[in-house]
């Protein structure tokens, strides 16, 4: 695997040489490969938000360097604001950037300001209401008239039209319902397929997070404290405890399990992976052997 | 059950007007009762009309027909206004827009203040309420420096200063990370054991709605399920069907049930869950020989009582 | 950042400056800003100068933080000492070029610079020792008496303690739009005029439109607390004079009256 964003040695300070002085980020190194889907955990204040701010050069580093492709994001301005949309950045809440008259024109803010022509404005703004499951009767209404759920895609899509290729997301389901949460991954799944991009998603949720991603990266008091896959990673459920993070349900049913003297592998974290596990243990056979 | 009434629905008709559409109706005759000291979750996807039903307990919206009663006093007579908001508080979203003050025990003495309580009294009423909430010892900060969990912990705080008899909290902890979510959740949780708080919880998390005491399914103004977590959580196809979920643990004894283990169909925290397993492995092999090992485990008395094999279907 | 500007800026302590009821403060701050529109020479000044120190070694503000409120009002200071110094007629002593300086020039830059520094240091004494919530309350009671004209004083303080409450919200707001407008390639820094102020759209109608939703949620949630104006509404803190405020108004007394008698010697 190719890496398209490596983060070395970041450190960021806020407000320094004030009495506000706060260090978010202490020496971080970190390498995203193109194509894979990352989750960013870590409770708050932990640093995530920071980090991400640092990808598509919101946020300077205090000290230390971010590649984009092997090349310093900060190497020269004009390649700076190239990276704003080469590197697609979603707030949390982000229904709270919507402005324009209509939700068309406001998906097309980004391709607009990068320049593009009418035309593909055009296809850009289509193609990326369609990942995001968006009518075109939609698009010619002011976005303050959709629902929430559509308020959220419509933010969504006005960073997709960019078609980065890393599309990160802070929290992209918060305060959604059960079915809303489900389509917006669904969104994000198939615009990564689609384009093959890296993803990088913050999420609170464990269960959400650990039947998306390929790898999780743990952030710990500004520094990264693991980073690995799902199943390395939740097998350190101890660990992540005293982090005052959770592993997914179905981890805990197994461990829970082992605590009450069944030996079984507590690193399933899906619904589908626990049951595969306990089924030979409840069809008799060689359950206790 | 046999207690008094905190609050009577009864038939009520709601409809809001919009410009385009003409009318939206959000109720056609809902009726439902909710008895003092209990913990109700109302759970429902958005736009299913539970934030509407929240709004009309404490006379926040009017019934456009049909009725709603809070301790007696019909919410559509005027002169009882302020009589039934101080019975029933409400907390809502956003914690940052329902407080009030830059000052965190200013903020929570808003609500007697309009109430006109005496000065020594607003006092008593501002330091206890923040002792129940954890929060006593911010009580001079400024609230926007709080995390969010603390924020909604003081408007709680700021709706029990007004001694109120039920609490009905809309989706307060939406905006909240896990963290915060659970002091909201361990918070409402005591109001309702300790100060025998009736307590209206409306909720998308269905790990929320599973520590409630009844939890009421709602769908287009409609309640389609209403029961213990346990008897509504059952019906898993049916709340997928209206856009929600089950708890995990209950997705995974359904997923066993359909490859015909015998779990029960209920279980709703994972202690529940793994006793059940542990039970069902149990089953197969009578002279278990690790059984010394659940007894060496504590177990707390209320997990234990969920697990009557009868409940098996 | 927005978010380092600080606005109201209020350093708790509990000092006798920071006991003083607000109302005292409030009427304190009239008195000591007449007296220093009356003082026409050094000595007043130096009266009025003398008692203001006073006040700052009290409250034990450092003079750090009172050096800092002054520095974006330098420019203010300076130019009208500067006006002053050249276009007050009198003895000339001095001509370089067009300008001329007199001797009263002098004298009338130092003293229009030193009236302008007490009365902001003054000022912001006030506010650096009350707290805003204090400071709306003392100016609710001192208005109370226009209530009988039908002046909405308590609409107007309830509304102040709302802003103070919501500018650090709103602030944080605008960081966020901002950031998210930048992430979509919104460019705020390059351009004409035109070009900048139309690039603040993608910022003011968020802005406006969550603040019009806060306000809306804010209502709903002051309704359910039971607010219903300020008929009937009583205070958990209810201000009280104490005996250094009977002698906060002795000193407050004493320094207008040595200025109106300073006054009348030409002094």
């Amino acid at each position: 695997m190719t890496p398209i964003i490596e983060i070395q040695n970041l450190t960021h300070v806020y407000s320094p040489q004030t009495p506000f002085e706060h260090t978010a980020l202490s020496d971080v190194s970190l390498t995203i490969d193109r194509g894979e889907f990352v989750g960013l955990i870590g409770h708050t204040g932990s640093g995530k938000s920071t980090l991400i701010q640092h990808m598509n050069g919101l946020l300077r580093p205090t000290s230390g360097h971010i590649l984009f492709d092997g090349r310093d994001i900060w190497e020269d301005a004009a390649f700076t604001r190239q990276i704003r949309f080469r590197v697609g950045l979603v707030f949390q809440y982000p229904e709270a950037q919507l402005f324009e008259e209509t939700v068309f024109r406001d998906i097309a803010f980004g391709p607009r300001n990068m320049g593009l022509s009418e035309d593909e404005i055009r296809t850009r703004v289509l193609r990326a209401a369609g990942f995001t499951g968006l009518d075109e009767a939609v698009l010619e209404k002011s976005p303050f008239e959709l629902s929430g759920g559509q308020k959220r895609r419509a933010a969504i899509a006005g960073v997709i039209a960019m078609e980065p290729d890393v599309l990160i997301l802070d929290e992209p389901t918060a305060g959604l319902d059960p079915s809303g949460r489900a389509s917006i991954l669904e969104n994000i799944r198939s615009y990564q397929a689609a384009q093959h991009a890296a993803v990088i998603m913050v999420s609170h949720s464990m269960e959400e997070i650990a039947t998306l991603a390929d790898r999780l990266v743990v952030m710990n008091h500004g520094s990264v404290a693991m980073s690995g896959t799902p199943h390395a990673v939740f097998s350190r459920a101890q660990e992540l405890a005293e982090m005052g993070l959770e592993v997914p349900c179905m981890t805990q049913v197994l461990l829970e399990l082992r605590h009450l003297g069944v030996r079984v592998d507590p690193s399933a974290y899906t619904i589908e992976q626990a049951a595969e596990r306990l089924l030979p243990l409840l069809k008799g056979g060689a359950a206790h052997a | 059950m046999n207690m008094a009434s905190a609050i009577e629905v009864k038939d009520l008709q709601f409809s809001y007007e919009e410009q385009e559409q003409g009318q939206h109706i959000v109720f056609d005759g809902l009726s439902v009762r909710i008895g003092q000291g209990e913990f109700v979750a109302v759970l429902g996807h958005n736009g299913c009309g539970k934030s509407t039903l929240a709004k009309q307990f404490n006379a926040i919206l009017l019934p456009g027909g049909g009725s709603v009663t809070v301790y007696g006093m019909d919410t559509q007579d005027e002169s009882l206004l302020l009589k039934i908001r101080q019975h029933v508080g409400m907390v809502f979203q956003n914690p940052d827009n329902q407080i009030v003050s830059n000052i965190v025990e200013e903020d929570v003495a808003f609500a007697p203040e309009n109430l006109g309580v005496e000065s020594a009294e607003i006092r008593e009423r501002v330091d206890r309420a923040l002792r129940t909430v954890g929060m006593y010892d911010y009580r001079t900060h400024a609230p926007q420096l709080l995390s969010g969990g603390q924020k909604q912990r003081i408007a709680i705080a700021g709706v029990i200063a007004m001694r109120p008899k039920c609490i009905v909290l809309d989706e307060p902890t939406a905006m909240l990370d896990p963290q915060g979510r659970r002091e909201v959740l361990d918070t409402v949780e005591k109001l309702n054991r300790e100060e025998h708080i009736t307590v209206i919880l409306i909720t998308h998390h269905m790990d929320e709605a599973a520590r409630a005491g009844r939890v009421i399914a709602m769908s287009e103004g409609k309640i389609i399920a209403d029961g213990t977590p346990k008897e509504v959580f059952r019906q898993a196809e049916l709340l997928r069907r209206v856009g929600l979920a089950v708890p995990q643990t209950e997705e995974l004894m359904l997923l066993l049930r359909a490859n015909g283990i015998d779990v029960p169909a209920d279980t709703l925290t994972v202690q529940e869950c793994a006793q059940a397993l542990r039970d069902a492995m149990r089953r197969l092999d009578p002279n278990d020989p690790e059984e010394k090992t659940i007894d060496a485990h504590h177990r707390d008395p209320e997990s234990d009582a969920c697990l009557q094999p009868a409940d098996a279907v | 950042m927005l978010k380092d500007v600080t606005l109201g800026q209020f350093f708790p302590g509990n000092t006798p400056i920071h006991r003083l009821d607000p109302r005292t403060k409030l009427l304190f701050v009239v008195a000591y800003i007449t007296a220093l529109f009356l003082a026409k020479w050094f000595v007043s000044y130096g009266v009025v100068l003398a008692f203001l120190l006073t006040v700052i070694a009290l409250s034990r503000i450092s003079p750090k933080v009172i050096a800092r409120s002054v520095k974006p009002l330098l420019f203010i200071i300076l130019l009208t000492a500067f006006l002053n110094l050249f276009y007050t007629p009198g003895e000339p002593i001095l001509q370089v070029w067009i300008f001329r300086v007199s001797k009263e020039g002098i004298v009338s830059a130092v003293l229009m610079m030193l009236r302008i520094t007490m009365l902001v240091v003054g000022t912001f004494m006030l506010t650096y020792t009350t707290s805003p919530i204090a400071l709306t309350d003392g100016l609710e009671s001192l208005l109370s008496p226009l209530k009988r004209l039908h002046f909405p004083v308590h609409e107007l303080s309830m509304m102040m303690c709302i802003a103070l409450r919501f500018i650090p919200t709103l602030i944080e707001e605008t960081d966020k739009i901002m950031a998210a407008q930048k992430a979509r390639g919104a460019d705020f820094e390059s351009g004409n005029l035109i070009r900048r102020a139309k690039a603040l759209i993608p910022i003011l109608v968020p802005l406006f439109i969550t603040a019009f939703r806060r306000a809306d949620e804010l209502a709903t949630a002051m309704e359910a607390r039971c607010y219903h104006g300020g008929d009937g509404r009583t205070k958990m803190n209810v201000l009280r004079f104490h005996r250094c405020d009977g002698a906060a108004a002795v000193v407050g007394m004493a320094l207008l009256t040595a200025v109106i008698v300073l006054r009348r010697f030409g002094l």
